[in-house]
C-alpha cells in the first residue's frame, strides 16, 4: 500500500474537492468537521471526505504535507485553502463560491 | 504568548468553553500585510510552537493588518 503522503498526494489530485475530517459526510465526528461539510453541502459541489481517524498515518502526514496543526483541511483544485475557520470566512466573502466554480469549470473541460 | 512570537501585534485572546482548549483570537499585526488567510494563520501557529500541538484542541483567529483594524472600528 501507498505511504501516507503518497496516499494524501494522489486523493488531491485526483479530486476537485477534498476534506481531510473527522469521521465522513454522513458522520462527521466533530464541530469544525460538521460545518465545513455543511457549508460544500450548501454550495452543492462535489467534494470527496478523508476519515483521517480511520488512518493515523495520513492524520499525522497531512498536518506537515500542509504546515497546518488542525483538521479539518480544505483542498481545492490540488491547493490547500484552510481549515473550517477559513473557509467559513471564504465562504461569507464569496471567494469559496468563486475558488469552487473555477475547480468544477475545468474539471467539466478535461473529459 | 503570541505576542512573544509576534513581535508588536496585538492580541484579544478569548477562552469560548471555559476548558482551557477552545480559544478565539483576534490578531492585528502589519505582518499580515499583503498576505493571504492561510499565510496569516500559519505566522500565529509558528508564533504559537509546541503550545499549539500540545495545549490547543480548537483556535479560531481573525487576524487583520492594522489597516484592517482600523476600518472595523
Amino acid at each position: 500500500m501507498a505511504n501516507a503522503l503518497e496516499r494524501i498526494q494522489s486523493t488531491i489530485a485526483a479530486n476537485k474537492i477534498v476534506i481531510f475530517m473527522k469521521g465522513n459526510r454522513n458522520f462527521p465526528q466533530c464541530g469544525f468537521s460538521a460545518a465545513t461539510i455543511e457549508i460544500f453541502e450548501q454550495l452543492g459541489a462535489p467534494y470527496e471526505t478523508v476519515d483521517i481517524l480511520a488512518d493515523g498515518e495520513v492524520r499525522e502526514q497531512v498536518k506537515i504535507y500542509s504546515n497546518w496543526p488542525t483538521i479539518p483541511q480544505v483542498y481545492i483544485d490540488g491547493k490547500f485553502v484552510g481549515g473550517c475557520d477559513i473557509v467559513r470566512e471564504l465562504h461569507e466573502t464569496g471567494e469559496l463560491q468563486a475558488l469552487v466554480k473555477s475547480a468544477t469549470a475545468s474539471a467539466a473541460t478535461v473529459h | 504568548m503570541i505576542e512573544r512570537g509576534l513581535p508588536g501585534a496585538q492580541v484579544e485572546v478569548r477562552d469560548t468553553t471555559g476548558g482551557g482548549d477552545h480559544f478565539e483570537a483576534l490578531v492585528v499585526s502589519d505582518k499580515f500585510e499583503g498576505k493571504g488567510l492561510v499565510e496569516r494563520h500559519q505566522i500565529v501557529y509558528g508564533a504559537l510552537g509546541d503550545a499549539m500541538r500540545a495545549r490547543v484542541h480548537a483556535l479560531a483567529l481573525k487576524t487583520l493588518t492594522p489597516a484592517q483594524y482600523e476600518n472595523r472600528r
